[in-house]
């Protein structure tokens, strides 16, 4: 089957492996991924920030053209984007005029009806109930998912899971044999787009969340939004100054578990890419077979 | 030939700046069958009175008609000075001038028409007014009171002490509800169960009291000092009159291990057991849904320790029928639990407790013998956090409204944590402080000053569990909102006060209003805060909102106040404007045909079938007839009937049509 | 200076405005905190998220200024953590939003959060020329305006190598409307650039 696919901008160059182990897990469930031809960037936080006309004018072409394409759902795996495309279908399916505005900017009829998933919805709807056949390799290994803030907030909007203490993650990684535990920083910020600008506040809310984890015994986090990763993983060096430690745990995206756990290899998957290297602790990969 | 008298008030200026009284009496005077006409500055004063009562005798007047204010202010003034003169005074009616005219339009001859002619057509329909007598129903002098708290012990008590009659029923094993399960009370800190315990004994021994415990209202039918209510007898599983309250039995019982509900879950109680050591009556029950007897058909270790052989185990639920001639709710209230806040946790960290199950631990026959220890292992906790406001004033959870009571016993709580845990340090995030109450404000004073609580104003964004510890992040708004940290052994959360589970079964059976939240309504917000909507049910203590002890009791007595008052009297009056079904003579006996569309269509249920019987009890036809008692006269099934069968008395269908004719043949 | 009454719908201050252009209701913040105590940002912000309604509350020319020129709605990072607990459902993100707008168009932005308005701004230069991030275009935008020069510059080498860096950018074909959708929207009232 064929899906809509919004890889938006991270994934096609800082956060790489992300698309390619998206595509690659697609792949090994029959799902061709499609991508919106001619997609622009959705404006992440930069738009929204600056202007509001802009920031929903960036996602409504992206979503028009999608229509226009006859794709009913589109999936997007970045937590950013994803927030962006469902809040800007939101707000101008509840303001006709500012619908209409918008539609003059993107000179494209815009209806708002494409049903946009994040990845765990994916997950959800098109893998979940074939992947225990396909389990090759359980990935055991104590996890903590991190969700960040914009898979789960605003609720009333993007209607995914619950605001506090998610779970559609956690059920995910049980069924591929990895242990997800309990920890208290599962929707709290990394520190979003402040990666360059303010660095050292990325270091404080990306070290809190590191800390909490590792301190409660988890191997890896597991994550699905390429800033959350590109924070807990390229920033790593900032979350050491931080903490005053030298902290090895990984980080994954989801995608990345489930394709270890179905077979596919490390290079498919893109596990090189990271900064933070994806290997386990001899004595703890031991004390899990 | 009608003599009707007329007259229309000036209400001072209320009415004849706007409307030319001398004109609208000069007019009505014109029309046939009017034999007075006249207007006055105030009607309803004595001299006011004394016009009528004068005219009605000098001009032997057939009816009267008061062109004045709105009726809900002064028909029965005019009724009773008819009456005084001998005139029924169903044949004095009022035209609305004041609120309907004068009050709402500008002054000119339209609204001088306007008058003239709202009083034409109501002289067409006195014209046809008939005699009517009101109806007296009897009383029964038997209160029936729900729910065995603090408001309904104390409203027993006091209709008891009137000489009137009194059925407590109760759903839990014991009287007592909320109040016995606390510790210590604001702003005396007297012992709670200690003033409370009298009184329940006093319930016991009272002569004219009948308590049924572990008990529920099954039904209710009737009106006002004609109830009759059908109580279901929950099976004890015990023989009441056999059991000596010994206690063998719970100390012999194999399941020791059911959360006990009076300790709010942090203690443990078996299957066949006494709420707490003062239970009234202090006899057991057992919990037929945990026994080991009910589940398997094994163990009746209890039936063979009985020394009485007092054990029921087949024992059936017994439904049983009182008349009653008032009811008075008093079904309290619930708080909500800890795992209604997801920010909290979800009711997954033990050492997160409710304020109900703070008052356990510091009660002295709680599950801690009244030290405070923390539920996960025991320790006692060096550093608590009370959070206020959990749940109340909080639109976005659904309970938009404040709980009353949680800023004091927030207080009372870390009073009584600083007496018990010397050193220990406690916190408290407030929002607001409600003290309003008589000595309660220098209560929280004390709390601040002399025991060192640390108040913080700002709400608790989150908590959760670290190293045995729980971390608390609240804000010092005080201090521009910044963020503060706190990491306790213990959390107690002021949740916040709810209807009691049932509140809209029960509302629903006895027809009595509640709002959106389950509170019972009552009549009047200011004026009527003890009485319903329904005639003869009151309201008594936190099922009508959360309160109090003293707002319980206050209430609790002025219910019993209010049912003296209807108890001294042997006999009812009720308004006879109410629906009845033509009768004439053999063969036709009515109109009716018993087609009974109007008992469908009544909604006070007040219809019911008439029989018509010869002499040999053959039944001739079966006709709908009209219970007097329950009839309000809201007219649905004159509506509803296809024959015109029934009518309302004193609003006939004549009457409602000549009037419209009576505007329209201008 | 005196609080003003919010009566009279020609309200001075920001907050008639907001309410007019955004429908989020201030007046209804009771300022119980839960928003700052559970902001990540909030120590590092000169005015808690709930100090900065109660700002807006006094209706005051004096207390806007502080806030539009405050470094607090940049620090803002949009986690939406403080709507997901308000007992009043402020959308107080949605207000961030507009004031940083309204800074930006009043040109009053605090000089400490340059850099973070610097990064927004070179981020959207790049969109604006190609139609996606470009992420070397992005950071030597970001260099010149902020002359962070050797900041993140041993990042390149790991980032090149891992493949995650693009030296050539990913250009869209109808850059023209890109352009077009920029006019009409944040360039309207300024000169060519951010």
């Amino acid at each position: 089957m064929t899906l809509g696919f919004y890889p938006g901008c991270s994934l096609e160059g800082s956060s790489r492996e992300y698309s390619e182990s998206v595509i690659a897990l697609a792949k090994a469930f029959d799902i061709e991924l499609k991508q919106i031809p001619d997609w622009n960037c959705c404006g992440a936080t930069a738009a929204h920030n600056l202007n509001k006309e802009l920031s929903l004018s960036l996602p409504a072409r992206i979503l028009a053209i999608a229509e226009r394409e006859g794709m009913d759902e589109v999936v997007v795996p970045c937590a950013a984007c994803y927030s962006r495309l469902t809040v800007t279908q939101h707000e101008l399916n509840h303001d006709s005029e500012l619908k209409k505005k918008v539609s003059g900017h993107i000179e494209m009829e815009y209806k708002g009806t494409s049903s946009i998933l994040n990845v765990i919805q994916m997950i959800e709807k098109y893998m979940i109930d074939k992947l225990e056949n396909k389990i090759t390799n359980p990935w055991k290994h104590k996890v903590a998912c991190y969700y960040g803030c914009l898979l789960v907030r605003p609720h009333d909007i993007l209607q995914f899971d619950r605001v506090e203490n998610p779970q559609t993650m956690d059920i995910i990684l049980k069924k591929i044999g990895a242990i997800p535990i309990d920890w208290a920083f599962k929707t709290e910020c990394c520190g979003a787009g402040f990666s360059v600008s303010r660095t050292d506040i990325v270091g404080k809310l990306s070290g809190n969340i590191v800390a909490d984890a590792t301190d409660r015994g988890a191997e890896a986090i597991i994550v699905a939004c390429p800033m959350c990763h590109s924070n807990l993983d390229m920033r790593r060096p900032a979350i050491n100054s931080y903490l005053k430690k030298n902290i090895t745990a990984p980080v994954l995206y989801i995608t990345q578990a489930i394709g270890l756990s179905i077979g596919l290899s490390e290079k498919e998957l893109g596990l090189q890419r990271h900064f933070v290297p994806v290997t386990f602790n001899k004595i703890e990969e031991l004390s899990n077979k | 030939m009608a003599r009707i008298g007329v007259f229309i008030c000036h209400c001072g200026e209320n009415i004849s700046a706007t409307v030319d009284v001398v004109k609208v009496a000069e007019a009505i005077g014109q029309l046939e069958g009017v034999a007075y006409s006249t207007e006055y500055k105030y009607m309803c004063s004595d001299p006011g009175q004394g016009l009528i009562r004068q005219a009605i005798i000098d001009h032997k007047l057939t009816g009267v008609i008061v062109g004045a204010c709105s009726p809900r202010m002064h028909e029965p003034t005019f009724r009773k000075a008819c009456a005084e003169a001998g005139l029924n005074p169903f044949l004095c009616e009022m035209a609305n001038l004041r609120e309907h005219i004068s009050w709402v339009h500008e002054k000119g001859d339209a609204t001088t028409n306007k008058a003239i002619d709202v009083v034409r057509m109501l002289v067409e329909k006195v014209k046809r007014n008939h005699p009517l007598t009101s109806i007296k129903v009897p009383v029964t002098k038997t209160a029936l009171v729900i729910g065995g708290g603090i408001a309904g012990i104390q409203a027993s008590l006091d209709i008891a002490n009137t000489g009137n009659q009194v059925i407590l029923i109760e759903k839990d094993p014991s009287i007592g509800g909320h109040m016995s399960q606390l510790s210590e009370t604001f702003p005396t800190l007297d012992c709670s169960q200690c003033i409370l315990t009298p009184r329940m004994v006093e319930v016991a021994q009272h002569p004219n009291i009948t308590l049924y415990t572990y008990a529920e209202l099954e039904s209710l039918d009737g009106f006002i000092g004609n109830f009759k209510a059908r109580i279901r007898k929950k099976a004890k599983s015990i023989d009441e009159k056999l059991c000596t309250g010994c206690g063998t039995c719970t100390l012999k019982c194999p399941t020791k291990k059911i959360p006990s509900e009076f300790n709010e879950g942090l203690g443990n109680r078996t299957s066949i057991y006494v709420p707490f050591p003062q239970a009234v009556p202090n006899k057991p029950v057992i919990d037929r849904i945990n026994c080991t007897y009910y589940k398997t058909g094994k163990c009746k270790i209890c039936e063979k320790v009985c020394p009485t052989k007092a054990i029921r185990f087949d024992q059936p639920d017994e439904i049983i029928e009182v008349a009653v001639g008032a009811i008075v709710l008093a079904t309290g209230f619930t708080v909500k639990n800890t795992d209604f806040f997801p920010e909290y946790g979800y009711g997954k960290y033990k050492d997160v407790i409710t304020g109900l199950q703070f008052e356990r631990l510091a009660s002295a026959s709680g599950p801690t013998l009244g030290e405070i220890k923390r539920p996960s292992d025991g320790k006692k906790p060096e550093t608590i956090v009370f959070v206020a406001c959990a749940g109340s004033r909080d639109p976005a959870k659904g309970i938009p409204y404040c709980s009353k009571i949680c800023c004091m016993y927030t207080a009372k709580h870390a009073m009584l944590y600083q007496h018990k845990v010397h050193g220990g340090k406690s916190y408290v995030f407030y929002m607001d402080i409600r003290a309003g109450g008589k000595n309660y404000e220098e209560f929280v004073r004390r709390a601040i000053e002399e025991d060192e609580v640390n108040y913080v104003r700002g709400r608790v964004s989150t908590i959760y569990e670290k190293n045995g510890k729980l971390i608390v992040k609240g804000a010092d708004t005080l201090l521009g909102g910044v963020p503060v940290e706190i990491e306790a052994d213990m959390v107690v959360l002021a949740t916040a006060g709810v209807s009691s589970p049932g509140s809209e079964e029960l509302a629903q059976k006895l027809h009595v209003s509640y709002d959106s939240y389950k509170f019972f309504a009552e009549a009047h917000p200011k004026l009527k805060p003890v009485e319903t909507n329904t005639a003869g049910i009151f309201l008594a203590g936190a099922c009508q909102a959360p309160k109090d002890i003293p707002e319980s009791v206050a209430m609790a007595s002025g219910v019993a106040g209010k049912i003296a008052g209807l108890f001294s009297q042997n006999e009812l009056s009720r308004e006879p404007l109410i629906a009845v079904v033509n009768r004439s003579a053999p063969p036709v006996y009515s109109t009716c045909v018993g087609c009974f569309l109007c008992q469908t269509a009544c909604p006070y249920l007040a219809i019911e079938k008439e029989e018509i019987k010869d002499r040999t009890g053959k039944i001739i036809k079966s006709i709908a007839k009209v219970n007097p008692g329950l009839c309000q006269g809201c007219g649905t099934c004159v509506a509803f009937c296809r024959n015109k069968s029934i009518d309302i008395q004193g609003y006939t269908n004549e009457q409602m049509y000549t009037e419209v004719l009576a505007l329209l043949n201008d | 200076m005196a609080h003003e009454s919010n009566k009279n719908a020609e309200t001075k201050g920001l907050i008639g405005e907001i309410s007019k252009n955004t429908g989020v209701e201030i007046i209804k913040c009771y300022q119980c905190g839960k928003c700052s105590a559970g902001c990540p940002l909030a120590t590092e912000m000169e005015y808690s998220p709930s100090l900065a309604m109660r700002m807006l509350q006094t209706n005051t020319s004096d207390y806007d200024e502080k806030l539009l020129t405050s470094q607090t709605i940049w620090l803002c990072v949009t986690c939406e953590m403080c709507i997901s607990r308000c007992p009043m459902d402020i959308d107080i993100p949605k207000v961030m939003d507009y004031l940083r707008e309204k800074s930006l168009n009043r040109k009053k932005v605090n000089p400490k959060a340059k850099n973070i308005l610097a990064f927004h701004k070179s981020f959207l230069n790049s969109i604006r020329r190609t139609g996606r991030l470009y992420e070397i275009g992005l950071l030597m935008d970001y260099k010149a305006r902020t002359l962070t020069l050797v900041q993140d510059l041993s990042l390149a080498p790991g980032m090149l190598l891992k493949g995650k860096l693009n030296i050539i950018p990913e250009m869209i074909k109808n850059r023209r409307l890109l352009s077009s959708i920029f006019k009409k929207t944040i360039l309207k009232k300024k000169e060519e650039s951010l």
